[in-house]
């Protein structure tokens, strides 16, 4: 029946292609958690009346990922192409992919990131303070912590931006189900290659979001 | 054991400059409960966190213990916070830990070890009433078990004095009245001095030996509890205290008993520890040939003892009365004449 409904898919292909889809989005999700912690952190610490204070950090910062927020994802990756070349010796395949994507999704998820920090309760971090916490100390115990539920809802949606970045960073030869779908199927009218990819997509995109919906409910005890 | 001198806080803002703390100068003794009440905005809040230096304070000096705080590098400031308790009026409880884990958060802070913290917090749990309730999390307990969370996370580095901003106001009167109960035999218990700030006489009563009142940043007026409360000499003070006993201070009702009739007084006794348990108005009426009509009468018990207040009216001969007056002020219980009301 398979074969009736999608005659031009072949399932070893299907099956490399969503490894490759996989393989780049769940690098890609690890680099982003720590450049996006670490530039949310900066953002928040730096921020006027916090443990950082500084205006001239605080203004660089944001104006970096504002810009980086502001340039759409496809032209981003062209943009990288040099970068893309010294870092990974190669503007093809998953591995190339790897530094747009990163820096496509980190500025939007430091921005969550700053955002899930202001939440946090200035009363808890004062309280820390008051016991003589060390600024590490309040952000490895305090911050990290009472904020985890919206860190981990902050990467889901970021995760599955990031499925779909790499679904056109495939359209320039990063492989992937992007990659599959546009040469295997659009290219060559197959659309059941084309809907196939889909599907295969919108299941990978389904399984993020329930992982993360449900780590983000176990870990909040509010 | 703590010593403030011309303590200040200006805070400069776009709009405007506001003097929160002005010139104040107090010292708090090894062991104490010293109150500190005034109306918002009075500046309590930051008086307290100059004390630990939550807030920078822009002029004078707190020594405690023999150490100026005031000029301690922030290493030294940190180390030093570790023996400084504070409690919140929202509690401040990472919601995150378990109650175990939030009483071990300053040790882990101290860098105690992982058996030692497991002892003290057990230690710290029974102290505070909490057993059977260390794997909850802060959002299944109640206000005043909250607050106990905060006590215990309070005392766990052994503090020298515990600062208390407002620990009673997000809770109920009965569920306060527990608090300032464990209060109370902590500081008994452990000989430990509490600074605690409040804007209810209620609470100054209930558990303070000392008090000072402030407004506009000012402490107005500073003594004994039961000093300021048969005495209050300043504006703010005397409302407080109305705030207090409403009852006593609504004279109105005492207005027709009022006159210029030479032979009816109306007067107010007040007791102040040991005296209002004495019998003194039957002595008075054994003694004189005068009637004692009692009119209204009040009594709160505070750390230092009872005071009670008593408004009687007399009937007799002029002269009677007078030596009736002699024979109660020379008993050591101090009387007031009431002319006119206000
Ligand atoms: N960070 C700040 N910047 C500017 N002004 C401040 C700041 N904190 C407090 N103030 C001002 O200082 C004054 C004293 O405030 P404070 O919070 O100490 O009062 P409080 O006695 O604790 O009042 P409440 O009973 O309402 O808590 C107020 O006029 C307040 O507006
Ligand atoms: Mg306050």
């Amino acid at each position: 029946m398979l074969s009736e409904w999608f005659p031009n898919v072949v399932m070893e292909d299907m099956w490399d292609a969503t490894y490759e889809t996989l393989y780049m989005t769940v690098i890609s999700v690890i680099g982003t958690l720590i450049l996006g912690i670490l530039l949310g952190l900066l953002l928040f610490l730096s921020e006027r009346g916090n443990l950082w204070q500084n205006r001239l950090i605080n203004s660089v910062t944001a104006s970096a990922v504002n810009i980086f927020r502001a340039i759409p994802f496809i032209i981003l990756i062209l943009l990288l192409f040099p970068l893309t070349d010294f870092l990974v010796g190669t503007l093809r395949g998953p591995k190339a992919a790897l530094p747009a994507l990163i820096l496509g999704a980190a500025p939007f998820y430091a921005r969550l990131v700053e955002i899930a920090f202001k939440e946090v309760d200035k009363g808890v971090i004062e309280a820390a303070k008051t016991m003589g916490a060390k600024t590490h100390t309040i952000i490895f115990k305090v911050l990290l912590p009472e904020s985890m539920p919206a860190l981990i809802s902050g990467i889901t949606v970021t995760a599955i931006n990031l499925v779909s970045f790499t679904a056109m960073a495939g359209i320039i030869g990063a492989g992937g189900l992007g990659d599959l779908a546009y040469l295997k199927g659009f290219q060559r009218r197959d659309y059941d290659v084309v809907v196939a990819s889909t599907i295969f997509i919108v299941i990978i995109v389904f399984i993020f979001q329930f992982i993360g919906d449900y780590l983000s409910k176990k870990l909040d005890k509010r | 054991m703590i010593s403030i001198q011309g303590l200040s806080k200006l805070y400069k803002t776009k709009h405007q400059n506001v003097q929160a703390v002005d010139d104040v100068s107090l010292n708090i003794e090894q062991g104490e409960i010293f109150g500190v009440i005034g109306y918002s905005g009075a500046g309590k809040s930051t008086f307290i966190r100059l004390i630990n230096r939550l807030e920078e304070p822009t002029g004078g000096h707190i020594n405690i213990q023999g150490t100026d705080i005031t000029n301690l590098p922030i290493n030294q400031l940190r180390k030093r916070r570790q023996k400084m308790g504070m409690i919140f009026q929202h509690f401040n409880l990472l919601w995150s830990r378990t109650v175990f884990d939030n009483i071990a958060f300053p040790l882990e802070i101290a860098g105690i070890s992982k058996s030692e913290r497991q002892e003290k917090v057990q230690e710290l749990i029974d102290l505070v009433g909490l057993k059977g309730r260390e794997k909850s999390y802060p959002s299944e307990l109640s206000g005043g078990q909250k607050q106990r969370v905060g006590i215990a996370r309070a005392l766990a580095n052994d503090p020298d004095v515990l600062l208390c901003d407002e620990a009673t106001s997000a809770l109920d009167p009965e569920t306060t009245d527990d608090i300032l109960d464990l209060l109370v035999s902590i500081n008994e218990k452990l000989n430990l001095t509490i600074i605690m700030i409040t804007h209810e006489m209620h609470v100054i009563q209930k558990v303070c030996h000392r008090v000072a009142v402030m407004d506009q940043g000012k402490v107005v007026e500073h003594g004994d509890v039961l000093d300021v409360f048969v005495k209050p000499q300043s504006k703010t003070a005397k409302r407080f205290v109305q705030q207090l006993n409403p009852l006593e201070h609504k004279q109105d009702s005492l207005k027709r008993f009022i006159t210029e009739d030479e032979s009816t007084e109306v007067i107010k006794l007040h007791f102040i520890g040991n005296d209002a348990k004495r019998a003194l108005i039957s002595e008075v009426v054994k003694t004189f040939d005068v009637e004692v009509n009692i009119l209204q009468g009040s009594i709160s018990p505070t750390q230092e003892g009872a005071y009670g207040t008593l408004y009687v009216e007399l009937n007799g001969n002029e002269s009677v009365i007078a030596e009736t007056l002699k024979f109660i002020e020379a008993s050591g219980v101090e009387v007031e004449v009431i002319r006119d009301v206000k």
